[in-house]
């Protein structure tokens, strides 16, 4: 018989390879799954995950998905790891991009180079005074900032369908609920020529590499981690968890804001109902996939941006339906969640009882 | 010929890595018999019960029940042989109902309804107000005490272990209990009651075992024999007096305590009541008292972890600091080791070097301008770990991987190694072997001799007579005026211990029944 036996000391391998193997456990699950519904399911599977890296020319569009991914996934992860469960980024993305758009609206026809930093200001202001309200209600009145985060992106979706459907709506757009399209200086340089590829990708590696600094290097990444391992033992080296909280909601937002403001000013030029995509609820996958590490996070960004851009190739190529995309990344976090098992636990053979 | 006892021991033997927690300990008990198990805490009554409980098992010796060789694998083979436990901590459903809360502790699948019966008819026969429908957080704590009682009544017991029931419970919840444990007795149910409360065991027992260092020192009646001499049994009459060390004592006041009041943090805590204290420049204050009487409030009101109402509640060399944060208090030089080591004085995942960050980079320079200097973490987590005798790989070692007495070495290490103006240290010895325990005291010492104040919390009353100037005792949240320890008698600091206040309480005893 097999059994579980809990490991001395929490293996430092498994907790490298527990994705890989969930990606893995995931890929051959998917195969099972589509093959069993009919489809062509290895080959479902390869473009899914593999073609999406193999094909040079899929490479800009994988960079453009994963850079809102990872950027909004660097801010959760922060979070997650002092505890504070923010699970509502696709809210404050919604509102970082309507913050920023208004801004793109407010300086209609005029140019210069201040007004995308302005716009870029005011996504993550509005990111962060959208995450302000769970910070709040958790740290005054001790409410789950997971439910109210979550639920505030309703209210996001809802306001964004307002605005573009009434007093943001193109008066020149044919009556179609959309926004103006951004001017030249309300969008975002685009680096490659030809391609969507624009400033967010570079951004998005940048704020890695300092989420990265400042979580190893400072205090304030110290208290992030000292706050989630032993709230106790913060409170008795000086830190305050409130603080903490307010600050992990607040980057998380931030983020999640910037990100929706250069999705807004970048691949989609303009607000639209279409616009809330899901990044926010899959970052939170990016996450965990990237071990709440911010290096590891740009692999796991890159992973779920192949899901998005194989879940493309599938539909053209086998016919794939959209919702496989979800599916496959549903998948991936349910599995990944369950070998997590093996970072404290090892697989054994159980002595038969005499 | 008489009935063979309900529950024997023989030579129950029980060693943990580094402690000896039994040590051939035998006790019987008999049917319809209240047995008292007396000791200070770390004594090894918990041990002991989960012993009997099959939470864990004897390295050595044998449980014999109603006159039969037995195993106890498992608790719940200890259900079946008939034995019942209510632990100091209850494990109840907050958002569930009373009813819902006993058919869930039961070994098998019940149907409400009939269980509804079965609980009403306990509930009368033993007048017992419980309300089965009511939610158990509306409950207070006596009544919750109750579902566990009923949920091991419903199993028939043949023995019913308490352990230390009334630290929860009012003078009046006290009183009802022990007339329940009193007809419980009367139907033939052996009681084995955990406590250290002299008071009680003399009203409620009629026999006692008293442990001390995981033996068992003493078998007495409480009804004859005095308070004084199971104090005296419980806290080792064996017990020399240390020979004062010279000087000390007569410095400046370092650490003022006025009139401290803060009410206890839910669901256990205690308040503290009006406490008052004063620590001066090379001197040891001791800190006697029987666990959760408020020591710990006392620490985390002292190291800023909880504020005090007011900024003058708490002065630091006459500065008031009541209402500074723990950081500041530690960066104008009062440093506070609390008595868990894991999760609240280190982070048992971090690094050594991550720990000593922790409270150090207020007074020393490992992280200017919130950027951590590691090479400077890194020299004075080494500088610790050499000065104290860290038996660790180094300062790349998680604080899990130590052993309790060389990470309290670190911690303690830590601390001292700041040259704090004042030290408040809880139980720094706690689990600690022979040999680390006095490398700790003899640094406590020797940083109150440089002209530091020094508060040691300890129920270990060698340890504060081995050390302390002057001692006070905290009881319910209350601190006694300090006395010198010079002229202090072990039973007077027992009874003061023990709830008794004064020595002239002890020919009474039953005082407080």
């Amino acid at each position: 018989m097999l059994e579980w036996r809990r490991r001395r000391e929490p293996s430092a391998a498994m907790l490298y390879a527990s994705p890989l193997i969930a990606v893995a456990l995931t890929m051959l699950i998917g195969v099972a799954v589509f093959t069993a519904m009919g489809y062509p399911g290895a080959q479902a599977v390869r473009d899914i995950f593999l073609t999406p890296f193999l094909e040079p020319q899929r490479w800009p569009d994988l960079g453009v998905k994963a850079a809102p991914l990872v950027m909004i996934a660097l801010g959760l992860a922060i979070g997650f790891r002092a505890n504070v469960w923010n699970i509502g980024a696709e809210g404050q993305y919604i509102v970082g991009a309507i913050a920023g758009t208004g801004v793109a609206l407010a300086t209609h026809g005029m140019t210069g180079w201040w007004i995308l930093p302005a716009m870029a200001f005011a996504g993550i202001l509005g990111g962060m005074a959208f995450a302000a309200v769970p910070a709040f209600l958790r740290v005054r009145l001790g409410v789950s900032e997971i439910l109210t985060s979550l639920m505030l992106t309703y209210v996001a979706v809802q306001g964004l369908y307002y605005l573009v459907r009434g007093p943001w709506k193109d008066p020149d757009g044919f009556n179609f609920p959309q926004t103006r399209l951004f001017g030249a200086d309300q969008t975002l340089p685009v680096l490659a020529e030809g391609s969507l590829v624009h400033l967010g990708i570079p951004l998005a590696l940048a704020i890695a590499l300092v989420a990265w600094l400042v979580l190893e290097k400072t205090t304030a990444g110290y208290a992030v981690k000292v706050v989630g391992l032993a709230p106790q033992a913060a409170r008795h080296g000086g830190f305050r968890a409130d603080g903490v909280t307010w600050a992990c909601l607040l980057a998380g937002g931030g983020l999640a804001g910037l990100a929706g403001l250069f999705e807004a000013a970048g691949p989609f030029g303009q607000l639209t109902p279409q616009f809330p995509s899901g990044y926010g609820f899959t970052a939170i996958i990016v996450a965990f996939l990237g071990r709440l590490h911010p290096l590891g996070i740009v692999f796991g960004g890159l992973a779920l941006a192949a899901t998005y851009v194989g879940g493309e190739i599938a539909q053209t190529t086998v016919k794939l339906p959209q919702a496989a995309t979800g599916l496959f990344q549903a998948l991936l976090l349910f599995v990944l969640l369950a070998t997590d098992v093996l970072v404290t636990y090892r697989i054994g053979w159980k002595a038969r009882a005499a | 010929m008489t009935a063979p006892p309900r529950l024997a021991l023989a030579g129950i033997s029980k060693s943990f890595p580094g402690v000896k927690a039994n040590e051939d300990i035998s006790l019987s008990v008999r049917p319809g018999e209240i047995h008292a198990l007396l000791g200070e805490n770390g004594a090894g009554k918990s041990t002991l019960v989960k012993i009997i409980y099959g939470v864990q098992q004897a390295d050595a010796g044998a449980i014999a029940w109603d006159g039969e060789t037995v195993a106890i694998p498992s608790p719940r083979a200890a259900r079946r042989l008939g034995i019942g436990m209510v632990f100091q901590h209850f494990s109840l459903f907050d958002a569930m109902s009373v009813i819902e809360n006993i058919a869930l502790g039961l070994d098998e699948a019940v149907d409400l309804a009939e269980l509804k019966v079965r609980v009403a008819a306990i509930l009368q026969s033993y007048s017992l107000p419980l309300d089965p429908d009511r939610a158990v957080h509306t409950l207070s704590v006596g009544e919750r005490q109750r579902i566990e009682i009923v949920r091991c009544l419903l199993q028939k017991p043949k023995l019913l272990i308490m352990d230390e029931p009334t630290s929860v419970l009012t003078p009046q919840e006290v009183e009802r209990l022990f007339s329940t444990l009193r007809q419980i007795a009367s139907e033939g149910c052996a009681i084995l009651y955990i406590s250290h409360k002299l008071h009680e065991i003399k009203a409620l027992c009629e026999a006692a075992t008293i442990l001390r260092g995981g033996k068992v020192v003493a078998t007495c009646d409480p009804k004859i024999e005095s308070a004084k001499r199971m104090a005296e049994l419980m806290i080792g009459a064996e017990l020399r007096q240390i020979a004062r060390r010279p000087g000390g004592g007569a410095g400046a006041i370092r650490l003022q305590v006025e009139n401290l009041t803060l009410a206890g943090e839910p669901p256990f805590g205690t308040a503290l009541r009006a406490v008052s204290l004063a620590a001066r420049a090379g001197e040891i204050l001791g800190v006697a008292g029987v666990a959760g009487n408020g020591q710990s409030e006392l620490l985390t009101a002292l190291s800023g972890e909880r504020l005090a109402g007011s900024g003058a509640a708490i002065l630091l060399d006459g500065r008031p600091i009541g209402l500074e944060g723990a950081g500041a208090r530690r960066a104008l030089g009062l440093a506070c080791v609390p008595e868990e080591r894991n999760g609240h004085a280190a982070v048992p995942d971090f690094a050594l070097a991550d720990n000593a960050l922790l409270t150090a980079r207020h007074r020393l320079p490992l992280a200017p301008l919130g950027i951590i200097a590691r090479g400077e973490v890194e020299r004075f987590t080494q500088a610790v770990i050499r000065r104290f005798d860290v038996r660790t790989t180094g300062p790349g070692a998680l604080a899990r991987s130590l052993s309790g007495g060389n990470l309290q070495k670190f911690v303690m290490g830590r601390e001292i190694g700041q040259e704090p103006a004042v030290l408040v240290v809880s139980q720094p010895t706690w689990g600690v072997d022979a040999g680390a325990a006095a490398a700790i005291r003899q640094e406590l010492v020797d940083l109150a001799a440089k002209g530091s104040a020094v508060v040691v919390i300890s129920q270990d009353l060698d340890e504060l007579l081995e050390l302390a100037d002057r001692l006070c005792v905290i009881n319910e949240g209350g601190l006694s005026a300090p006395r010198d320890v010079a002229g202090l008698r072990i039973d007077e600091i027992g009874l003061m211990m023990g709830g008794m206040r004064g020595v002239d309480a002890q020919a009474g005893g039953a005082a407080h029944a």
